[in-house]
């Protein structure tokens, strides 16, 4: 009987069971604290209708890609509602680690890529939300999508990939330090790197540093790709540096969110 | 009893009074400069704003109805000192509920401190940082080369404005405080004046917004005071665009205090 679990510890099903498990524990969570629930909903929407209202005089300037503002906007405020939920992912393991949970699974023969990947499928999860929000919002406000399904489907990718990059990177802050002041270095990150982009304006309209900023700021290619299907059709060009960032920033900070997993196992 | 002490019993109620606001108000401060983390934000926060604001929309001081202005930073300038009193505001309620969760609350209520004190000592501890939190914010921006149209006059009642809207916007804390005696509710609040800060003119001018946002930002309440306190900034001094900031911070602070000191009494039949 012993050898028996150790042989179906490598079998697929039972090796991602333990994902669906702590999915659904952090999903049963979240639904059950309209505390958590309600920035999510509602940050997306006044962001969307922030951002589209208060500064709808800037798409007349000259220049400017798109008469409708909420069409360049848009991208903006889904990536900022989704990287809301990477924030949350860091809150997520926090309060595993302040109330001993994150203990029990180490001690447990759970595989540490699992303890990885689990909250970040919670994550993606948990991104569909403000996504899906937003894109519904916007089109409902008269967005233009002429990149059709597709247009969407990018969007979509941007979103999820952008919640993973910063989950990954709140991981990785939250392991390190061990407790819940690390939502806070997560939230401001995630601030500063969204905002010194093509976020609001063009990178032609934008003035001094922040051009320069913006220019090599990866969040601009994550903002291109999803941003393309409302400005018109989707490319391979605009498409492909959104990916790379979000490969990239998921195997960096994925990398250095296990081994301060490891680093703390021991 | 002594001498000095029948001689401090007789002073009067109210030189005591101020007296012990004067104490809290001192100790307020004090809770607020020693924790980095309660007045960094309120300093920092507001001029990154300000810093990727300037150059996102630059451009667009060159629209028609964007009033004249020498750059975006000075039309900016005094929705950065909103956004401080701001952050500066909700600690004034959170300290007081923190008070409350804590059982200092109950206990400076059965101390012989007059029951005012206690209330205008939060009130005062806000407004102190925020009159020198406006003063930090104007240097930086003086420093980075924005004119004030009102020279020193003006930047005297930049402060003193930000003073009497602190008191203003920290009084909604306050009664949140006093109402629930809960941090978690109290730190709710902030959410809401952020809210109201960007449905404003405070970052952009409400003739380039349009339709029903912005017949609501005309109305809203700091639309009233930023307005005539950015014509201090980049038109010049007039009596009249001072007393109306002063006014409207005034009328706020009537509202919020009226509903902080009603939970204050409130509070005070409880314990």
């Amino acid at each position: 009987m012993t050898g028996v679990a150790p042989a179906r510890s490598r079998d697929t099903g039972v090796g991602l069971f333990p994902i669906v498990w702590m999915c659904h524990r952090n999903l049963t969570r979240f639904a059950r604290l309209p505390a958590i629930m309600v920035p999510m909903v509602v940050m997306p929407i006044f962001f969307l209708v922030v951002f589209t209202s208060s500064f709808d005089g800037i798409s007349r300037v000259d220049g400017y890609p798109t008469e409708n503002l909420i069409n360049w906007v848009v991208a903006f405020a889904l990536l900022q509602g989704a990287m809301f939920s990477g924030v949350g992912t860091a809150g997520t393991v926090a309060n595993d680690l302040e109330t001993g949970f994150m203990d029990r699974l180490l001690a447990s023969p759970i595989r540490r890529g699992i303890i990885i990947a689990a909250p970040l499928t919670y994550t993606a999860i948990r991104a569909l939300i403000p996504i899906t929000l937003v894109t519904v919002l916007a089109l409902v406000m008269n967005a233009e999508l002429p990149g059709g399904i597709l247009g969407i489907v990018v969007a979509f990718s941007g979103g999820i990939g952008g919640a993973l990059v910063i989950g990954c990177f709140g991981l990785g802050v939250v392991l390190r330090m061990g407790d819940v002041r690390a939502m806070t270095i997560v939230q401001m990150t995630s601030f500063l790197v969204i905002f010194p982009s093509i976020g609001q304006v063009p990178i032609a309209l934008l003035d001094g540093w922040m051009e320069q900023v913006a220019r090599v700021n990866p969040t601009t290619n994550l903002l291109r790709m999803t941003r393309q299907g409302y400005l018109g059709d989707v490319t391979w060009a605009d498409t492909w540096p959104g990916l790379l960032v979000i490969a990239c920033g998921i195997a960096i900070f994925g990398t250095w969110a296990r081994a301060e997993l490891i680093r703390r196992t021991r | 009893m002594t001498a000095a002490q029948g001689l401090r019993l007789n002073r009067p109620r109210l030189l005591v009074g101020t007296e012990q606001a004067w104490t809290l108000t001192v100790r307020s401060v004090l809770a607020t400069a020693r924790k980095v983390d309660r007045w960094a934000p309120g300093l920092i926060f507001p001029l990154a704003m300000a810093a990727v604001y300037s150059s996102q929309f630059a451009k667009a001081t060159g629209l028609s109805e964007f009033p004249e202005v020498d750059s975006f930073l000075q039309f900016i300038l005094p929705a950065t000192i909103l956004q401080g009193i701001a952050f500066n505001a909700s600690n004034a309620g959170t300290d007081m509920a923190s008070d409350i969760e804590t059982g200092f609350f109950d206990r400076l209520v059965a101390s012989p401190v007059a029951r005012q004190s206690i209330f205008v000592g939060r009130v005062g501890g806000a407004a102190a940082a925020a009159g020198f939190q406006a003063g930090v914010h104007t240097a930086i921006f003086v420093v980075l080369g924005v004119p004030i149209a009102s020279g020193v006059a003006g930047v005297v009642a930049l402060m003193l404005i930000s003073i009497v809207l602190s008191v203003g916007i920290s009084g909604f804390g306050l009664a949140v405080a006093l109402r629930t005696g809960s941090t978690e509710a109290t730190q709710s609040m902030f959410p809401l004046i952020f809210v109201m800060v960007f449905v404003s003119s405070a970052f952009f001018p409400t003739e380039l917004m349009k339709g029903w946002y912005q017949s609501v930002a005309e109305r809203n309440p700091f639309t009233l005071v930023m307005d005539p306190t950015r014509q201090l900034v980049i038109s010049g001094w007039s009596w009249g665009h001072v007393f109306e900031a002063l006014g409207y911070s005034l009328l706020i602070g009537l509202v919020s205090l009226s509903l902080a000191y009603r939970a204050h009494l409130r509070r005070l039949r409880r314990s």
